[in-house]
């Protein structure tokens, strides 16, 4: 039986996987009722966690330990928090999976899509997808490791604002309980509310999808239009979130709630967030390719609008927002062109899915 | 004969019948019964958190729905003193109605009396009557009575009566995981959960399980099976619990849930249809009844609650496939489907298998003609979806070991979290589907009749269902090369699919083309007055039976074929 029997998790810290700019917000947080354990890849990052409380400069309350071995920080810990980009995800699931039990709750922040292809399909190549081959990031979880009892961690949070303990909320979405109940129990203080859902898919979704809504809105702010048009795009960006959730297998009234709608007017009001930054370059006119080549960070949101586009292909829905944001990122349109479009889009009715 | 499939002699795994789970849980009868009485009673108190409103309006409604059952819709089985007991519960329930003084504990007290009565009554009705002695005999029977009756039809000339050439095996195929299944149920306990299209699956099921070396298992029979003298025999010798799908109250589900539960921990090796009922559309079972499942789920945890943390106490579901070329309902089976899809309308359990003569008479045809059957026997899983080896242990994908336990694990010990095994009741009904649909074995008539009204959809594609159904015959006719063709295409997907471990084909589809169209037509639903697909005189395909086609046709459902068309 191992580790699981002997230790209870009173006393057992609490894990959290990746050092980024929101894991550590995240652990931080964690740090002020528990014990903390948390890994990082390279040795020089556990070194500079353990000695200087500090993550590349990001500072850590000094009761956080770090570790670079998968083994012991799933051994120690019966609570893990993964909060890695997208890209790493797969990896990283596929690391700590020999050492992650079906005793492990598992709860991750990670705002991406994962995709599986079709033997002898190039993903560059990839035009069409299906439900089945799109993986939200609890997909991936349980799918590579025997971890079930899994949660997602969606909602406004800028890290910065997290860090200066300004007030926030988020939602903990999982298929059980006990998950929700924990993350509420670990995470709950006075200047930060946690809500529960069970459509953990719909709450993953809204998460991804706001992404391109916020490319979207980097746009316009780039082009210079003004607030009729945020508004505008805020309320169809909504619409289309819904269809695509639902589409997907989520819930339309996780889109209307914190990890929808609350994350999406936050992000698309915030210039320093990367999606945003992307769409506001694309308007200022330089390529997708100048724009990634100088960012340290993915924009999810450029690749969740290719996941997506090629979903449309199989699913049978219209998208406008998704569908003219990909002919700009990877077909020859301009900016203004796909705004053109949109405007003359026949959207007949206000709200249609509720 | 290309259908090299071996017929074993599988010895009993425990000589002893003493030994026999069932056979202790008949020994113990009594206590057993009293004990699910007790345990059902405090679920249900633990499930309406002991208010005593809560309770009165639950035995209210029991009672109301207790009374109306016995007005509209009687059972011969019915026993004769449903009217007076019933009767003393309204009494009751008036009585302490009346006592206006009582105060809350005084009521709960007298409430509770009232359900002790209602569980203790129906902890006796679904308890089963397995006897050893019946069980012996009825497998004599089964056995002799089948073989006499195969012989006299097949093997020619004098004294075919006596000639034991072929025997139930020869006609119903037992095929997979077979020395698995008798492996493990020397080491643990098996909850066995196979499809069902049939009433004749009951029998079926109970005769595998004794060829196989088996002792009895136990399982839940609709209550309507035991309107039937004939049956009502086999199944109590087989071990059968019963079921009644009339009863749809808290009180009864909860006896219902608990008896399985406690079942399968005292050992005994079990058997559910967890769709419920008969698949009235002919499709593998896609949403499953969790209710029963959950008791696997249940049982297990309860035991690593006790320390039973060795191979001795663990569960393992195996899902058993039943295919058929012939369903002999299969006609008010597909009726019921069409006006329950097609408008909304109150459905009384009632059945055509109504009588012993239309099912002796079925027999007969059975086993004097044509028409096999193949039972498949699935890969072993503990109760959250994971297989497992012959030593009964887990495993996962990638062939590591899994301890079960902990899956119910939360704080470094075992807990009980209900909407927890809410959950992993769900994800298990999921992959029993996955497992059936990989399991099922594809016969030439299932295949005919798919790629038939695939193609007769395919040409009025303006058309629902409905509208099919009700086309001119003139209508229905498929040209004879194109339906060859159509079908070399759909066998080639199949064996695509088997190659990629998806599903699985009887070996006669290994013969040639004509060949397989001539077995599928002549064994797709033979014995029907109206029959699903038939060749004409011009040699081209037509169908008597439009909803009968589609009936055998929905077998292949499920797999993504339909793209081809």
């Amino acid at each position: 039986m191992g580790m699981a029997l002997k230790n209870s998790s009173k006393s057992r810290p609490i894990g959290v996987i990746g050092v980024g700019s929101f894991g550590t917000a995240i652990a931080n947080m964690l740090a002020e009722k528990n014990e903390v354990m948390v890994y990082a890849r390279k040795q020089e990052v556990v070194d500079e966690i353990n000695s200087q409380h500090s993550a590349s400069g990001k500072l850590l309350n000094p009761k956080i330990r770090a570790t670079f071995s998968p083994e012991e920080l799933c051994d120690s810990c019966g609570v893990l928090f993964l909060m890695i980009p997208s890209a790493a995800f797969l990896e990283v699931a596929r690391t700590f999976a020999p050492f992650l039990h079906p005793y492990h709750l598992v709860i991750h922040g990670t705002k991406g899509l994962a995709v599986q292809l079709a033997e002898g399909e190039q993903w560059d190549t990839v035009k069409k997808l299906r439900r089945n081959q799109i993986m939200t990031m609890s997909e991936v979880i349980i799918q590579e490791t025997l971890a079930v009892r899994v949660g997602c961690l969606a909602g406004p949070n800028i890290s910065k604002e997290l860090s200066n303990g300004q007030p926030a909320a988020t939602v903990i979405a999982s298929k059980y309980n006990e998950v929700i109940q924990e993350g509420q129990r670990l995470l709950r203080s006075e200047k930060f509310q946690v809500y529960g859902n069970f459509d953990i898919i719909g709450v993953e979704l809204s998460g991804v999808l706001k992404n391109i809504i916020a490319i979207a809105a980097g746009a316009l702010a780039g082009l210079g239009l003004g607030e009729n048009a945020k508004g505008l795009l805020i309320s169809r960006g909504m619409v289309e979130m819904a269809h695509l959730s639902k589409a997907l297998g989520g819930t339309v009234s996780s889109v209307m709630g914190l990890a929808g709608i609350g994350d999406l007017v936050t992000t698309c009001n915030s210039p320093d967030s990367r999606n945003f930054t992307v769409g506001y370059r694309l308007a200022k006119g330089e390529t997708l390719d100048q724009i990634l080549e100088t960012m340290e960070e993915v924009a999810e949101g450029v690749n969740t609008v290719r996941i997506v586009d090629a979903f449309l292909k199989t699913a049978g829905i219209r998208a406008p927002i998704t569908e003219n944001l990909h002919r700009v990122l990877f077909e020859d349109l301009s900016i203004e062109e796909a705004l053109q479009f949109l405007m003359k889009y026949p959207f007949s009715v206000d709200v249609d899915f509720v | 004969m290309e259908e090299n499939y071996i017929k074993h002699q599988y010895a009993p795994i425990l000589p002893k019948k003493d030994e026999w789970p069932v056979v202790k849980l008949a020994r113990e009868r009594k206590e057993f019964v009293k004990k699910v009485a007790g345990l059902s009673e405090e679920r249900i108190l633990d499930l309406i958190g002991k208010n005593p409103e809560i309770l009165k309006e639950e035995l209210e409604t029991t009672l109301y729905r207790e009374k109306l059952r016995i007005k509209q819709n009687p059972w011969d089985v019915d026993p004769d003193d449903e009217g007076p007991f019933w009767g003393e519960v309204k009494n009751s329930l008036l009585q302490i109605h009346s006592e206006v003084s009582l105060s809350n504990a005084k009521k709960l007290e007298a409430y509770k009396a009232v359900l002790s009565k209602i569980t203790s009554r129906y902890s006796e009705e679904i308890a089963s009557n397995f006897k050893a002695t019946h069980y012996k005999f009825t497998r004599r029977v089964v056995t002799y009575g089948f073989s006499r009756l195969l012989n006299a039809a097949r093997v020619k000339g004098f004294g075919s009566l006596f000639s034991n050439q072929f025997s139930l095996q020869d006609k119903i195929q037992i095929t997979g995981q077979t020395d698995q299944i008798r492996e493990l149920a020397t080491k643990g306990t098996i909850v066995m959960v196979p499809t069902h299209f049939s009433n004749l699956d009951s029998v079926l099921i109970g005769w595998i399980i004794s060829v196989l070396g088996m002792p009895p298992f136990i399982y839940g029979a609709g209550l309507n099976l035991f309107n039937i003298s004939i049956f009502a025999y086999f199944m109590n010798a087989l071990g059968a619990y019963k079921v009644d799908r009339r009863k749809k109250n808290l009180m009864y589900l909860e006896t219902l849930k608990t008896y399985s539960k406690e079942a399968i921990q005292f050992g005994c090796h079990s058997l559910f249809f967890p769709g419920g009922t008969r698949s009235r559309s002919g499709i593998i079972e896609s949403r499953l009844k969790l209710g029963l499942l959950s008791t696997a789920i249940e049982a297990q945890r309860a035991n690593f609650q006790q320390g039973i943390s060795d191979v001795s106490g663990k569960i393992f579901i195996v899902p058993v496939t039943i295919n058929y070329h012939f369903v002999l309902e299969a006609p008010s089976l597909i009726q019921d489907y069409l006006s329950q899809t097609g408008q909304e309308r109150y459905y009384k359990e009632n059945d055509e298998f109504s009588n012993s003569y239309k099912i002796s008479k079925f027999l007969f045809k059975f086993f004097t003609k044509g028409s096999d059957i193949s039972v498949s026997i699935g890969h072993a899983m503990d109760v959250m979806g994971n297989y497992v080896d012959e030593e009964g242990n887990s495993r996962d994908k990638w062939g590591r070991e899994v301890n079960t336990e902990e899956y119910f694990i939360s704080n470094g010990k075992v807990t009980v979290d209900a909407q927890r095994e809410e959950e992993y009741t769900q994800m298990l009904g999921k992959r029993i589907v996955e497992e059936f649909h990989k399991i099922n074995r594809v016969f030439s008539s299932h295949l005919v009749a798919f790629v038939a009204f695939e193609l007769i959809q395919a040409k009025n594609d303006k058309m629902d269902l409905f509208d099919l159904i009700r086309l001119p015959q003139e209508d229905l006719v498929v040209a004879y090369e194109e339906f060859k063709t159509a079908c070399q295409r759909v066998l080639d997907q199949i064996f695509e699919l088997k190659a990629q471990g998806k599903i699985d084909a009887a070996p006669h589809l290994y013969r040639s083309m004509d060949e397989i169209i001539t077995h599928g037509l002549e064994n797709v639903g033979m014995y029907h007055a109206k029959r699903p697909l038939i060749k004409n005189k011009d040699g081209n395909l037509e169908t008597e039976d439009m909803s009968l086609l589609y009936f055998y046709h929905n077998r292949l459902h499920g797999y993504g074929i339909e793209k081809l068309f």
